[in-house]
């Protein structure tokens, strides 16, 4: 049985197409991505697989219960991390966890049990008994993600569970993740607009853009797709008359905004063939990157754009100001 | 069962632990408490209701307090939307209804300690206290005027998504509600108009109830004012779960 089946989902906001009629299996037991740019659709999708929005078509199955018709049956089996903070600030750690399993009906005995081991397990057992408000930022989402743990459940969404924390933190979840999908056995759904995170967590990768699934497959895959090697060439020229000679270790040249790159496949050979074609054709480089195919090229690849755009870094501050400023 | 409780569990903590929100709400009692009391103590004679003035507006001021705390109580979603929290509950396998009911308990039991700081702040002002039975009455109508209006909040919180409402619910329903509820007056020194609207107010039969209870006499049948407050209780209970059950967030 899959852990999550999605057919023809869809989701509108009066006119406007939040989901754009997506399909997707996840298998049981995997770790699966949804990445995309600032309002792609990730988050109404995972509303929707959590009941915590009516789809306007499609449907979808969550551990085989259809999320319309069996809201309780998936409430049951799903944990999630929202993506905007969900605690009560006025409670302590351990009494947000403690509403959180009476809520899920865990017995008391192995409430308070469970309750120790995971406060543990996130390194917030000696803030157990502190007002959450005295929490960091990072302390709540480590909060977060063992609340949603509490009751067990088979599948968990973590809506971009590592946004605003630092590398260390991040790292240390990244790692406790995957730690509860191996020996748990937990199916992980995880939104993020970060690649490195995409692509060191999770199996497969479905990128979505305005609603959509662009591409959809393991990191590996996705970045083969893209070349072997690509050089990244910062100039307000594009070498048309290079595109047209079809080199034959060129696999392809594409063109953005204020920068081309160049799909290649052995960067090493060459890249001073490659230098003095530019040069030849008196293209002006401001600068050159050359590396192995990373998530943002399958991104700009499929969408044209960059996912680290202007708009991703204001939302991000604005975010943390709205987290900061709840101190 | 369980559910109600964990609900209400943390409604009361949080009121427990706001000190500075309890001894807020109460200045406003306490200030309607003094300045009519002893304002007016002297120049109004209600002999055919009641001893002395202070004492017919205890149990008004009592009424108030539960009141404002109440729909303060249910009003409290409305945080809780903005802040994020609901999300968790709302996500929960649990039914909404269970949800509402737990915040409206938790919300008048919040009204009820409330009321009885002021029953017992007013002792020392020389109000005298009636025997355990009558005590009983007085406590059962604070009860009732507590969930009624706790899920009135509630309704109104589901309704609205900010704090922009706030001041309007205060000024078009909030002091209305109290202004005309015969807290502060006899009901039949009113003119014509003012005497109806003030047997339209539900918390009119609120605040004559605790009067019974308190003071032994009332203006309106102590048995009326339990029915027609309870009615008013059950209708708003189903008026705020049925809002409850259709938030989006
Ligand atoms: N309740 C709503 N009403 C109207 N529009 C909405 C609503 N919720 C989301 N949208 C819109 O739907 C689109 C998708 O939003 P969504 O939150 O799913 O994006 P996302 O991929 O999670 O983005 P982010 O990376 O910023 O979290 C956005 O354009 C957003 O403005
Ligand atoms: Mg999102």
């Amino acid at each position: 049985m899959n852990a999550v089946t999605v057919s023809d989902l869809t989701k509108k906001f009066g006119d406007f197409v939040a989901v754009d009629n997506i399909s997707f299996e996840i298998a049981q037991g995997e770790i699966f991505g949804l990445l995309g740019p600032n309002g792609a659709g990730k988050t109404t999708t995972i509303s929707m697989l959590a009941t915590m929005l009516d789809p306007t078509a499609g449907s979808a199955e969550v551990c085989g219960y259809d999320v319309r018709k069996n809201e309780d049956g998936v409430r049951k089996s799903i944990g999630i991390v929202f993506q905007d903070p969900s605690l009560d600030e006025e409670l302590t750690a351990g009494e947000n966890m403690d509403f959180h399993g009476r809520l899920y009906r865990i017995p008391k005995k192995t409430r308070l049990e469970r309750i120790v081991e995971l406060l543990d397990l996130v390194g917030l057992t000696e803030r157990k008994d502190d007002l959450v408000k005295t929490y960091s930022g990072g302390m709540r989402r480590r909060l977060e993600i063992a609340r949603g743990l509490l009751h067990r459940p088979q599948v968990l969404f973590l809506d971009e569970p590592t946004l605003g924390l630092d590398p260390q933190t991040r790292n240390y979840l990244w790692e406790y993740i995957e730690r509860l999908n191996r020996e748990m056995g937990i199916t992980v759904i995880i939104t993020t607009h970060y690649m490195d995170e995409a692509d060191r967590l999770c199996k497969r990768i479905a990128i979505v853009d305005k609603g959509k699934i662009v591409a959809l497959d393991s990191p590996e895959q996705l970045k083969r797709q893209v070349g072997g090697d690509v050089v990244t060439v910062f100039s307000p020229d594009y070498p048309e008359a290079l595109a047209s000679l079809n080199i034959s270790w060129i696999e392809r040249i594409e063109r953005y905004d204020g920068f081309f790159s160049i799909a290649l496949s052995d960067v090493e050979e060459h890249l001073s063939e490659l230098m003095k074609l530019l040069i030849q054709y008196e293209i002006a480089i401001r600068s050159v990157s050359i590396h192995k195919p990373t998530l943002e090229d399958v991104f700009l690849h499929y969408t044209g754009r960059s996912i680290r755009n202007e708009e991703a870094g204001t939302k991000d501050h604005m975010r943390m100001a709205y987290r900061a400023r709840r101190h | 069962m369980d559910v109600i409780y964990t609900i209400w569990l943390r409604n009361v903590k949080r009121y427990l632990r706001s000190k500075s929100r309890i001894v807020g709400s109460l200045g406003m009692p306490l200030f309607f408490l003094i300045i009519l009391g002893f304002g007016l103590n002297s120049v109004v004679n209600i002999s055919n209701i009641s001893g002395n003035y202070v004492e017919f507006l205890v149990p008004g001021i009592v009424a108030m307090s539960v009141l404002f705390t109440s729909i303060f109580a249910g009003i409290q979603i409305i945080w809780d939307k903005q802040f994020g929290f609901l999300k968790e509950t709302l996500v929960a396998p649990i039914s909404r209804t269970e949800i509402m009911l737990g915040q409206t308990f938790g919300g008048a039991t919040t009204a009820i300690i409330q009321g009885t700081i002021i029953l017992v702040l007013s002792l020392f002002i020389g109000i005298s206290i009636p025997g355990p039975g009558h005590l009983l009455i007085a406590f059962g109508f604070m009860t009732l005027i507590g969930i009624a209006f706790t899920s009135f909040g509630i309704a109104i919180a589901s309704r609205i998504d900010d704090m922009n409402g706030f001041q309007l619910i205060m000024s078009f329903f909030v002091f209305p509600i109290f202004g005309l509820s015969g807290a502060m007056f006899p009901i039949q020194s009113l003119p014509l108009l003012f005497r109806d609207l003030t047997l339209i107010d539900p918390l009119t039969y609120g605040v004559e109830g605790i009067r019974f209870g308190l003071t032994g006499v009332s203006q309106i049948n102590p048995v009326i004012c339990f029915i027609v407050l309870s009615a008013f209780s059950v209708v708003m209970i189903g008026i705020g779960a049925s809002l409850f059950r259709k938030i989006q967030i």
